[in-house]
Formats: structure tokens, C-alpha cells, sequence
């Protein structure tokens, strides 16, 4: 088998005395869609983040295609195409929606030391922008104020941004959180109709969305990794039903 | 009302008509100012409006910081001083020519702020503050310890800058059309800025710089790059006040004059760039009509500031923007 494209090993954090990173050691395969479940308070975010570079470990690993980034801060890893979504919605609120976006592209895409020339008005920035907010469903949306969107259209527009950065790895933390029943169908439809293009890490709550994507699931819990392995064989795991599925899956 | 402040902070919208209006008009009236003034008062008219102009121009570069980057920088006026006095400081060597003074006066500025800005930069809200405080303090001590240029008392410009030896800033009709195209372009090249992929950038790092990190921008380089700027322009500005006055003193960047700064910026609307430049006429010229009302005009300014604070937010371009919202149906 290739060499995984996010190899964590042995990360551990403690905030104080508790330890919300214990010895987690997981990888992400080529174009697999790996969740990461468990119950609140488990550590799946502070995960995220520190795989995102917002947090540093104590200790362990990381390494992403092949590369040693535990050191590195988050705006290094973005450009080698570690790309993420906020559990809490996070982006631009006064720019414009297709400005959310143009600049995720923009990242990519030629110095931004650039101090003349109107930004807005790139078709090169803008038309890769808008193809991404397409993918989302939010094309009609552009030229809106982010500040004005629904919750629902934030969650699309926060996944728009890092869809933009032509990601090598796409974490997603909750990209369902809040969200109602058409919107989380929808977003589901969106990521499946990503998947294969780009390997995932997703962090998500609602079950249905996970079994119906998930090519491999890790169980986290007081931030340990409890079990780890194909979407039946976890459902199935007697430590895990036990633990975690038991109360979601009634 | 939220609507309304906000609407000034987005992109610049592409050149329409009426958001060009009020910056046109503004330099308009800069432009044929001099054409009445002839009829009375001249010296005291062209000297007031040029002070306006330059004051404007160390605005505008306060507004870029203040009003796009949310970075509150309380010593702005240190940058005005350096400016000012490495024109005083050549000058008392004989160094006259604005060939010299000028690229000095940009590059001391912008020396000071990039070594300044690479420790205020990062610290945040009320640190930036106190640090960019503390920084122009530091400066204005040193200025009135310089026994050698007037300590205190300041320095006397002997002899105002020339250009390639041709004495233009003796003249002050012509020394304000100097200050008045200095000031358009400073305008011109602030807006360019804002509008840029490089603006942008930095735009979004007040919105929310750690999504922006998260895309993949070292902000703090985009905000490093903008405070060095807004510091050579401030220096720009120092440079004509000194030729402007003929005179230094650290008085020049001392922290009021920084509060001053800011209040422009805040009175004719932060973010707008040509809300700078509305600001600082109104404080200047009520300023100065204020003065030749009474001694004690600080009084009635005091509470005027606060009400324009209380009740005028987005400053006067905020008001005239609501009135002409109410006007417009």
C-alpha cells in the first residue's frame, strides 16, 4: 500500500492535568474519507487543530504527504494544501461571499504582494471562486455579504473556502453542526460527490451522515483512539457500542 | 444602522458615480481654493488649508491602519515628527535640497516602523495601543533631549527645502499646490492599496485573521508591509509641516498630537480614506474658529467631539451617507 497522506503518531496534549490527546496514532489514505466520532468533550477538535497547526502538540507526530510538520505553523501547512473547516463557522462576515472565496484562491494562486490592480476584479481569482461556490450550491449567493448568509449557507460557504484552496487533505470539524435536515441531505450529497478527489478527515456528530460516507471510522474517546477500522466492523466493536454507538444509534 | 457602518467597510464598490462624488468635490475645492482666496486674507487662508492638506495626509495614512486593520496606533504622530525633523536637522547642516530631505525624511520613517512595527505588531487591541504609545513617546523624549536642534524649544527651518535647486517651497501658493498634490496622491495610492490582491489580504486580517492563517497568509507580514507604509506617508506629511512651518519641536509627536490624529480619523469616518481628509478640515478649521472665539475654546470643542462620538457614528461621512439614504427615499 502507498504511504498514507496524514500519518499521525503517538500525539498527546494535556491542557492541565487533562489529557485531551492521548497517544493518538491514526493515518489518512488517498482518497478515503476517514470520520473521527465520539462523544463531546473527546478531543476531536483540539485533533483537528492541532493537525491544522493552531495548536501544538506535546508530544508525537505529524506528517503529511510525507513531510514532518509538526513544527510548522498553520499558514505553512495551508500551502502545502492541508486545508479545514470550522466546527464554529468561521470567515469573512463583511466581505462579500465570492470574496470569501476569491481570496482562499488567491492563497494559491501568485504573490499577494501585489499593491496595485483591483483584487476583486481578477477573472483569475474569481471564476475559480465562483466554480467552488458552484460545487456548494451557493453560486446565486455571491455577491452577498457573508455577515447576511443563513446559518446553512455559512456551513456551504465555510467548506466553499477550503474546497478552494485545492486541497491535499480536507478536515472538516462538524460541517454539519446546526444545520437542518435538507441542509445536512445537502451537504452530504456535496461531500460525497468530493469524495475520491481528495483524502477527509470529518469530525461530524450526525450518525447518518457518517456511515453513509465514511470509508473508515475512528472512535475517540477521553481522547484516546478506541477503536479504528471500516464503518461495519466499528458498529459492530462491543467496546464501542458499549462506550459511544449504544445511546446514538437508537 | 449596523447596515450602515458596515457598508463603508466592504470593498471599495467599483468606481460608481456616487461614491466618487464626495472625494472629487473634496478636491475640487482644494484645487480653486487658492483662485478666492486671492481676494482677501491670502497668507492666512492658503497657510490654514495647506496644514489641513497635510494633517490629512498623516490621516489618511492613520486611517489605513485604524480604519482597514483595525490596528489602533496611538503614536502615529512620531512618524510626522521624523519626517519634520530630518528637513530641520539637514537644513542646520545645509542640506536643503528635497532630493535629500525628502527620501530621508520617507526612509527614517520607515525605518523606525518596521523596527517598531515587529514588536507592536505582535501584540493585540488594547497592547497595540499602549506599545505604539510608548513607542512615539520614546521619540518625543529623544526629540527634546537633542540639545544640539533645540532641545525643547524645537529647531528654526532657516531655509525651506528646495528641488534640484529651484527654491518651490518659498512660494506658498506654490507650496500649497505641493501639498495638495502630495495629498492626491497619497489619496490615490491608499486607495490602490485597499483595492488590491495585498490590501485584500490584509482587509481580511481584521475581519478574521485566523481563518486567514487557516487559507494560508502569514498575516503578520501583510500588516508589518502596511504599518511601514502608513509610517512613510505620516513621514511625507512631517516633511511638508516642517517646510510648511519653518519650524520643528517635539511638540511635533508628542501623544496629543496622536490623539489628535486619531480623532480625525474617527470625526470624518474611519475606512473611507477620503473620510480622513473630511476630518481633518473639520477639526482644524473648528479648531481655529473656535480659538478666535474665546481662550478657552477646548471647552466647547471637548463636548462637540463627544456628541459627534455619541450620535454620528461612522463619523461625518456616516451622517452624510444617512442623510442622503433619508433624502433618497
Amino acid at each position: 500500500m502507498a504511504d498514507p497522506v496524514l500519518r499521525i503518531e503517538n500525539l498527546s496534549k494535556s491542557f492541565g492535568g487533562l489529557r485531551v490527546t492521548d497517544d493518538v496514532t491514526l493515518d489518512v489514505r488517498a482518497g478515503e474519507l476517514h470520520a473521527v466520532i465520539g462523544p463531546n468533550g473527546a478531543g476531536k477538535t483540539t485533533l483537528i487543530n492541532q493537525i491544522s497547526g493552531l495548536l501544538a502538540p506535546d508530544a508525537g507526530h505529524i506528517a503529511f504527504a510525507g513531510e514532518d510538520i509538526t513544527g510548522l505553523p498553520a499558514h505553512r501547512r495551508a500551502e502545502r494544501g492541508l486545508a479545514r473547516s470550522f466546527q464554529i463557522t468561521s470567515i469573512l462576515p463583511r466581505f462579500s461571499v465570492l470574496e470569501n472565496v476569491a481570496l482562499a484562491v488567491q492563497a494559491r494562486n501568485g504573490s499577494s504582494f501585489r499593491f496595485f490592480g483591483r483584487a476583486a476584479d481578477e477573472a483569475g481569482l474569481n471564476s475559480p471562486a465562483l466554480a467552488a461556490l458552484a460545487q456548494v450550491g451557493l453560486a446565486d449567493r455571491a455577491d452577498a455579504a457573508a455577515a447576511d448568509l443563513s446559518h446553512g449557507e455559512k456551513r456551504a460557504l465555510e467548506l466553499a473556502i477550503a474546497l478552494a484552496m485545492e486541497p491535499k487533505l480536507l478536515l472538516l470539524d462538524e460541517p454539519m453542526a446546526g444545520t437542518g435536515r435538507d441542509e445536512t441531505d445537502r451537504l452530504v450529497a456535496v461531500l460525497r460527490s468530493l469524495k475520491g478527489r481528495f483524502p477527509m478527515v470529518l469530525v461530524e456528530h450526525d450518525m447518518t451522515a457518517v456511515f453513509a460516507l465514511a470509508d473508515r471510522i475512528s472512535v475517540m474517546i477521553y481522547g484516546r483512539i478506541l477503536a479504528s477500522g471500516p464503518p461495519d466492523v466499528v458498529r459492530n466493536d462491543p467496546q464501542v457500542v458499549a462506550a459511544y454507538l449504544g445511546d446514538e444509534m437508537e | 444602522m449596523a447596515q450602515l457602518a458596515l457598508a463603508s467597510d466592504r470593498t471599495p464598490r467599483r468606481s460608481g458615480l456616487a461614491g466618487n462624488v464626495l472625494p472629487v468635490l473634496v478636491f475640487i475645492v482644494f484645487a480653486a481654493l487658492p483662485l478666492f482666496a486671492a481676494f482677501q486674507a491670502e497668507a492666512y487662508v492658503l497657510g490654514l488649508v495647506t496644514r489641513v492638506m497635510i494633517f490629512a495626509i498623516a490621516a489618511l495614512s492613520l486611517d489605513l491602519l485604524v480604519g482597514y486593520g483595525a490596528l489602533v496606533s496611538f503614536g502615529h504622530a512620531a512618524f510626522v515628527g521624523l519626517g519634520a525633523y530630518a528637513v530641520g536637522i539637514l537644513s542646520a547642516h545645509g542640506v536643503h535640497d528635497a532630493l535629500i530631505s525628502l527620501p530621508v525624511a520617507l526612509g527614517v520613517s520607515a525605518l523606525f516602523a518596521w523596527a517598531t512595527g515587529i514588536v507592536c505588531l505582535r501584540t493585540k487591541g488594547v497592547y497595540f495601543i499602549m506599545i505604539t504609545l510608548a513607542f512615539g513617546q520614546m521619540v518625543f523624549f529623544i526629540a527634546t533631549s537633542l540639545a544640539p536642534y533645540g532641545g525643547d524649544d524645537g529647531l528654526t527651518i532657516r531655509m525651506r527645502s528646495t528641488l534640484a535647486g529651484f527654491p518651490i517651497f518659498n512660494n506658498d501658493r506654490s507650496l500649497y499646490y505641493i501639498c495638495l498634490a502630495c495629498l492626491l496622491g497619497a489619496y490615490l495610492l491608499c486607495r490602490a492599496l485597499i483595492g488590491s490582491r495585498f490590501g485584500r489580504v490584509y482587509r481580511g486580517a481584521r475581519e478574521n485573521a485566523l481563518r486567514m492563517g487557516t487559507i494560508g497568509f502569514e498575516v503578520y507580514r501583510f500588516q508589518l508591509v502596511m504599518y511601514v507604509i502608513a509610517g512613510m506617508l505620516a513621514g511625507l506629511a512631517g516633511f511638508l509641516l516642517g517646510n510648511a512651518t519653518d519650524f520643528v519641536s517635539p511638540a511635533y509627536m508628542a501623544w496629543q498630537r496622536s490623539g489628535d490624529l486619531l480623532i480625525m480619523v474617527i470625526l470624518g469616518g474611519m475606512g473611507t480614506l477620503h473620510g480622513a481628509i473630511v476630518g481633518s478640515a473639520a477639526f482644524l478649521l473648528t479648531e481655529e474658529w473656535l480659538s478666535g472665539l474665546t481662550e478657552h475654546w477646548k471647552v466647547i470643542f471637548g463636548p462637540l467631539l463627544v456628541l459627534v462620538a455619541v450620535f454620528a457614528r461612522g463619523g461625518l461621512i456616516g451622517v452624510g451617507t444617512r442623510l442622503r439614504g433619508l433624502l433618497g427615499g
